[in-house]
């Protein structure tokens, strides 16, 4: 509505305040406030899933309007969508899967520079596997008083994919995007029980990622994998909450696995925006970071104390919109496997501890290591071009900086964030479900480790 | 009533008149509310046999009190938009009490749009593209009409053109709109010029087929007529043309309108445009308990508003027609 502020004017009659403002050009606004932001009215986009809370708390707690920003937050189609919306400008930022920056910069899909200053949590996704295929696979996992061991491990599936394979039947499996964590994780779960999730051969026009592929994955929207899975297109898939939460209450498959059980503690969701908007509105684009820090404290504060609440908010239906109690499952610490199998998962969702909100680059680096690993970057690439392209997406200093002014602001304590000689690297790891250790200072080591999955130095 | 001679025949045109009026309510109001409470008490006997993952399928009651959830829902909403102006105001007093300089303004309202909003931007698209498609439309099938030559030049291009789905259109428009509709500060929309658009493209063929039609068939008497007076074309348009073809124009037009609000809601589902489409996708994707009652609330408030424009173009064509006696339906 072009005519608003006139007729807020009208409304409530200041009159003078408003007239001055319809007055005084934007150059003497600059030379009055030089820190002011460069845009106030931001639309950022997101897609209807648990982790987009903290963009939903920045704007409920007044976090953007503290920073002098005004937010509409848009729900989003699909990843696709999403992505193409940042880079023609319709959107100022997104919740992005934390390999949309690093797919499109290297012109994996679409081309161009998105980059991140902000990684918006933990952890949050699972894999739910049907009804049907679980009864079979049930047969091979391991038990204790008549509950499955976890982690349950993907070796348990094998028999299952083998005989589907006996009658001649495909094994379909849903994912989010081609670069979505989804992928990636649902691969390394599937690869490390033996079975071979295809690979991408972008040199040869073949990006469908099912090149020898014992399971076939394919793209579903989050929102729709519950309605796919039950109409018996795919026979599981693997998305973030509420959608495998959904699938328990509705009765329609199992949650076999989270992302917590094959990488303890990974990187999710990021906020991405165009480079062009990072370098247009750099004032702006921090005080953004600002509130989303403060939204992921608030979410993580005195144990998740807040949690109830965020889960109350997140079920209105502009957000998420789920029912309460199915988003409560997994936000407030508990997951639940088969109907009546809740166990305790109180890192399920993780947003502020463990640095979680800090853009590492040793992040961006796993996930361009699962993608020469899968296939979509077609070549080698020497350990440098690793490092050089997570700095070109990753943008620490601008974290850095939002995370200085908190403090100076005494909205946060210094100790909240990591020290100041940090080098974007984080510990090396073996949490991971099949024991390997990743170092992100070794991406060509790395990758040789794995034993399904490209070397460094193969071709397809 | 002492005298039977009198009160008989008065009791007999009582009689007589009861039945008469029995006569004229009976189709008019009986018989629908008939057909209506048969509908609903089906709806509720199949409802509760429907049993889906979100739950068993709403019946006319829980429709009804989802109803009653959006209401509650907008007024929330007007008041957190209270809310937010009014948060501004105080920003905006301290910003200028800092700095009697300063720039302040107010924003538009970044909540979400309500039931109702959506409702008011899909009635405001399909108008748009109703009017747009109409303006083209009309001059179109007048001309197809009156030229023999004109109409055959044409007519394979709109036959052509008429069976073509929506959908069909859309991502064409949607791209093309993008590429051509480009300000800094656009008066509209860009996914409301979209919309429009794809509605008008959709709402053009019934009016052009039907003025044709109405302009090509009209009574050899009037053409005489138009002949003796030696009427200028301009005025043969005015005053013989279109009066005679009238009804014609708006069969037409009604059947646009209807096609353009079927258009509309399949494009806000797949464009994700804000309207009524887009309400019903975003309840589809949240797949709460509550989601399908409120998609039913949706059906049924787009059936009745379709239905609401119907009888709007059927009364501005009562005004507009000559004929005040036609039988019109």
């Amino acid at each position: 509505m072009p005519n608003t502020t006139a007729r807020r004017c009208l409304l409530h009659k200041t009159v003078l305040g408003c007239a001055a403002a319809l007055l005084l050009t934007p150059l003497s606004l600059q030379m009055a406030n030089a820190a002011a932001p460069e845009k106030d009215e931001l639309t950022l986009g997101f897609i209807k899933l648990t982790d987009m809370a903290p963009l939903a708390i920045a704007y409920e707690k007044g976090f953007f309007e503290d920073e002098g920003l005004y937010v509409t937050l848009q729900a989003q189609a699909n990843w696709k969508i999403l992505l193409d919306r940042v880079i023609t400008g319709e959107l100022d930022g997104a919740h992005m899967l934390a390999g949309q920056p690093l797919g499109a910069t290297i012109g994996y899909g679409t081309k161009a520079q998105v980059v991140t200053a902000f990684s918006m949590d933990l952890n949050g996704n699972g894999i739910t596997l049907s009804n049907t295929v679980w009864e079979e696979m049930k047969k091979h996992v391991p038990m204790e008083n008549g509950k499955p061991v976890h982690p349950i491990k993907a070796d348990a599936l094998k028999p299952v994919i083998e005989q589907y394979k006996a009658q001649g039947k495909p094994f379909n499996l849903g994912m989010v995007f081609p670069v979505s964590t989804h992928n990636y994780e649902l691969r390394y779960w599937l690869a490390a029980g033996g079975i071979n999730p295809g690979y991408y051969a972008p040199a040869r026009g073949d990006i469908t990622g099912t090149l020898n592929a014992d399971a076939l994955l394919s793209v579903t929207p989050p929102p729709q994998m519950p309605a796919t899975l039950e109409a018996g297109t795919i026979d599981g898939y693997s998305v973030g909450e509420p959608w495998n939460q959904a699938a328990v209450y509705k009765g329609i498959g199992v949650p076999v696995v989270t992302d917590y059980e094959i990488w303890k503690n990974n990187p999710e969701k990021v906020l991405g925006v165009s480079k062009a908007w990072a370098d247009a509105n750099p004032e702006t684009h921090k005080r953004l970071v600002k509130a989303l820090i403060r939204a992921g404290m608030w979410l993580d504060a005195n144990d998740n104390a807040n949690r109830l609440e965020a889960v109350q908010i997140l079920s209105r239906p502009e957000y998420v919109g789920a029912d309460a109690e199915v988003i409560a499952n997994s936000m407030t610490g508990t997951f639940e496997y088969e109907k009546g199998d809740k166990r305790a998962v109180p890192d399920f969702n993780v947003f502020f501890r463990y640095n979680a909100t800090y853009p590492y680059y040793s992040d961006a680096i796993w996930y361009l290591t699962q993608m020469r690993r899968w296939g979509q970057i077609s070549e080698a690439k020497p350990d440098s071009w690793y490092f050089d392209i997570a700095k070109q997406v990753y943008l620490p200093e601008v974290y850095q900086a939002a995370a200085a002014e908190l403090v100076a602001e005494g909205k946060a304590k210094a100790e909240d964030f990591p020290a100041a000689g940090e080098e974007g690297f984080r510990a090396p790891t073996s949490e991971f479900i099949d024991g390997l250790t990743y170092d992100g200072r070794t991406p060509n080591a790395y990758i040789n480790q794995f034993k399904i999955g490209l070397k460094p130095d193969s071709v397809l | 009533m002492s005298n039977p001679a009198v009160a008989q025949p008065i009791h007999d045109t009582l009689k007589s008149g009861r039945r008469v009026a029995l006569k004229r309510w009976l189709p008019s109001v009986l018989l629908p509310m008939l057909g209506i409470l048969a509908f609903l008490l089906f709806w509720q006997l199949v409802a509760g046999s429907i049993d889906t993952s979100l739950g068993k399928f709403p019946g006319p009651a829980q429709v009804a009190s989802q109803f009653s959830g959006l209401i509650d829902e907008h007024q929330r909403e007007q008041k957190r938009a209270d809310a937010f102006f009014e948060r501004q105001e105080v920003r905006n007093v301290a910003k200028l009490a800092k700095d009697p300089d300063a720039k302040v303004r107010i924003r538009a309202y970044t909540g979400k749009p309500t039931f109702f909003k959506q409702i008011v931007t899909s009635l405001y698209t399909v108008l748009t593209g109703f009017v747009i498609a109409s303006l083209i439309a009309i001059p179109l099938g007048i001309v197809c009409g009156l030229s023999k030559a004109i109409y055959s030049a044409i007519n394979p291009l709109i036959q052509i053109f008429k069976p073509v789905s929506p959908l069909a259109w859309l991502p064409l428009v949607t791209i093309v709109v993008s590429a051509v509709y480009t300000s800094s500060d656009p008066m509209f929309a860009k996914s409301f010029v979209t919309s429009a658009v794809t509605v008008a493209l959709c709402c053009l063929w019934p009016t052009v087929i039907n003025t044709t039609v109405g302009v090509a068939n009209l009574d050899k008497d009037l053409q005489n007529v138009s002949r003796v007076l030696s009427l200028s074309p301009l005025s043969h348009v005015r005053h013989i043309v279109l009066p005679a073809a009238i009804p014609m124009i708006f069969t037409g037009l009604r059947l646009s309108l209807a096609t353009g609000w079927m258009v509309l809601i399949a494009a806000e589902m797949l464009a994700q445009n804000p309207g009524l489409g887009k309400f019903i996708w975003d309840e589809f994707q949240n797949g709460s308990s509550n989601s399908l009652g409120r998609i039913m609330v949706a059906v049924i408030v787009i059936g009745l508003l379709g239905f609401v424009l119907d009888r709007l173009m059927l009364m501005l064509q009562r005004y507009v027609s000559w004929d005040k006696n036609a039988d019109l339906r």
